[in-house]
């Protein structure tokens, strides 16, 4: 379970401001797609283009298309709650919610849809996501205690739980390790190396090394100025864009002569 | 090279020019003593003491401290007499409230019956008989206070609802739109009507709507709506305000819709403050007078429904027996049972208080371990 993503010609808006311009690019299914690039140069915004919750911002919108298998998800009609439940989204800051349980956390996404779960569905739903976000050991005796008691890094890994327990095609993850300490992030990054045989995932980092260690392939992003839109420079396999770019800005960010 | 020894000395160099800590308690006392005798020249009063010493006390101990300390010290040392003088002569009000509430309320509230009878066949020669008898006041105020708790109960069932609707308009799909503005300050302007005001409305809303002369509970309670909704407005639109955005885009991300997220997220993340904003908005309308009178006039006898009849309350129950004595030549039965009607608003008011913190302590969402 896990599809494609192909986007034609993206301009993304906040209001009348361009804030990225011109995106092409096609994501392959069960892989991990690293977006790099400076602070601003819209890949958090193009990030949160991919599963409709850019417009989540008053005056935000969008033109181009982004094909999901070939279904365009800024078509006419599409109903973004729908597009939601099959690209799910892991955020820069852990936030569980905090009036609920860490079980609850998990079956956050069955129960405030209110859908129907035996009990014995939800005990494996709850094991089974647990499991997959590698935080079951670690949880599994105290299930009931709230979920903002846990640690940062916990809370981090039970949020990507509570994204995979509703199983959808897509992960995106918005810098989910920068606020952890690197022995949450290493936990994470296996982790994000795990989910690739299943969903396709999409990282966005500040990270280069975090880039180089669980990318197949990396999209960098760059900005010419203060006010000028974020454009898709160079997308090719992490090894090409680390070891053998085409562009030359792209040559000095991984190099670090900039950024 | 010479090791040199450890300096002794008798007192640190760091704490020099110091005023002991016993100071303030003699200044306190110098300044009571010279208060004394500065009223007994002029004629002893207990309010004048406490000022003058006051005074006193602040002149001698930031003086002392400027002469020791220096200047940094004694502008602190003023600065904390002013503040600590404030917060003197603003709990001097509350406690002096309570004071004279609970002396005159005590009498009233221990008769027994106080609580538990109405002022139904109370008249003014069974007064009369009291006083000159010094037999028990009869009389109490079980139906006012089943009339402010019905009323109350009411009009918090009407003002919640459109309360907290209108709060979830403005925070969740208000955008700053011209009608979320248009809104916003209308409520403000709500928040300072009158009471009385909003009393005439309810009268003449139910007068256009029933028929003239309307006087019923549930007149009052409309009344007393109008008084709430803009508090329950501002205090959930501020609790709403403070719940993080990361939550409902976490919500959004897991492809749960919006209303969905505010009633399953938004609210119960922040319901404790909501709640007790509530009650405090309860508490606030509790003792208003002047709406119910003009709307539910003030009856003497048990009324179970507060949409037919007139109906009494705690305050109005106070107004009309400090006003209208029910015996006019021996108006003390009727004062004592005022008293004890407004102690039992004061505890009401503060058990309400007491609640909206326990109810806020009792929602808030858990970090434990």
């Amino acid at each position: 379970m896990s599809k494609r993503i192909d986007v034609k010609d993206l301009n993304v808006y906040y209001g009348s401001f361009l804030a990225v311009e011109g995106v092409n690019i096609n994501i392959e299914a069960k892989s991990v797609t690293a977006f790099i690039g400076p602070s601003g140069c819209g890949k958090s915004t193009f990030l949160r283009t991919l599963n409709r919750m850019h417009e989540v911002i008053p005056g935000a919108r969008v033109e181009g298309e982004v094909l999901l298998d070939g279904d365009n998800l800024y078509g006419p009609g599409v109903d973004p709650v729908a597009v939601r439940t099959q690209v799910g989204m892991v955020f820069q800051r852990p936030n569980p919610f905090p009036t609920m349980s860490i079980r609850d956390n998990v079956l956050a996404g069955v129960k405030l849809n209110n859908k129907r779960i035996s009990k014995g569905a939800a005990d494996t739903l709850v094991e089974k996501s647990l499991r997959g976000a590698n935080l079951w050991n670690e949880v599994k005796d105290r299930l009931d205690k709230p979920g903002s008691g846990l640690s940062g890094g916990q809370q981090q890994r039970l949020c990507i739980a509570r994204a995979i327990a509703v199983e959808p095609q897509v992960i995106l993850m918005d810098e989910p390790c920068s606020a952890l300490d690197p022995i949450s992030t290493l936990a994470v990054e296996d982790l994000i190396n795990e989910l690739k045989d299943e969903y396709t995932v999409v990282i966005v980092t500040h990270n280069m090394q975090q880039a180089a260690r669980v990318s197949d392939r990396t999209a960098f992003f760059n900005i010419a100025g203060t006010g000028k839109p974020g454009k898709l420079i160079e997308f090719a396999d992490t090894t090409t864009i680390f070891n053998n770019p085409s562009q030359k800005a792209t040559e000095d960010y991984v190099s670090g002569r900039f950024g | 090279m010479t090791v040199t020894a450890p300096v002794a000395r008798k007192r640190s160099a760091l704490t020099k020019g110091q005023l002991p800590a016993f100071a303030p308690y003699v200044v306190l006392a110098v300044a009571l003593v010279l208060g004394a005798a500065i009223l007994a020249l002029i004629g002893f009063n207990a309010f004048g003491w406490g000022l003058v010493s006051a005074i006193l006390f602040a002149i001698g101990l930031v003086g002392w401290s400027a002469l020791v300390e220096g200047g940094r010290k004694a502008s602190d040392k003023l600065a904390t007499c002013l503040v600590v003088g404030s917060f003197l002569v603003a709990l001097l009000p509350l406690i002096s409230v309570i004071w004279t509430v609970l002396v005159n309320g005590i009498p009233g509230l221990v008769t027994p019956g106080f609580l538990t009878t109405s002022m139904n066949g109370v008249t003014g020669s069974l007064d009369n008989k009291s006083v000159d008898e010094g037999t028990k006041v009869l009389g109490g105020i079980y139906h006012a206070l089943l009339g402010t708790v019905q009323i109350t109960l009411l009009a918090t069932v009407i003002s919640v609802p459109v309360g907290l609707l209108t709060a979830i308009y403005l925070v969740e799909y208000g955008n700053d739109r011209a009608l979320a503005r248009a809104i916003t300050f209308f409520v403000d302007v709500m928040t300072g009507i009158p009471s009385i005001v909003a009393g005439l409305f309810a009268a003449a809303f139910f007068f256009a709507l029933v028929g003239p002369g309307t006087k019923t509970g549930a007149v009052a309670a409309v009344a007393l709506s109008v008084l709430m909704i803009p508090v329950v407005v501002r205090s959930s639109e501020e609790m709403l305000k403070i719940v993080p955005n990361e939550l409902r885009e976490a919500a959004y991300a897991l492809g749960v819709r919006k209303w969905r997220t505010i009633i399953k997220v938004v609210i119960p993340t922040a319901i404790s403050g909501i709640a007790s904003g509530v009650t405090l908005a309860i508490a606030r309308v509790i003792g208003e007078t002047a709406p119910i009178l003009v709307t539910a006039g003030f009856a003497t006898t048990i009324n179970n429904n507060v949409f037919g009849g007139w109906m009494a309350s705690l305050p109005t129950f106070i107004y009309t027996q400090i006003l209208n004595p029910t015996s006019p030549s021996n108006p003390d039965p009727s004062s004592q049972r005022a008293w004890g009607a407004a102690l039992v608003l004061i505890i009401l008011v503060m058990l309400l208080n007491l609640v909206a913190r326990l109810v806020a302590r009792l929602f808030a969402p858990k970090a434990g371990r």
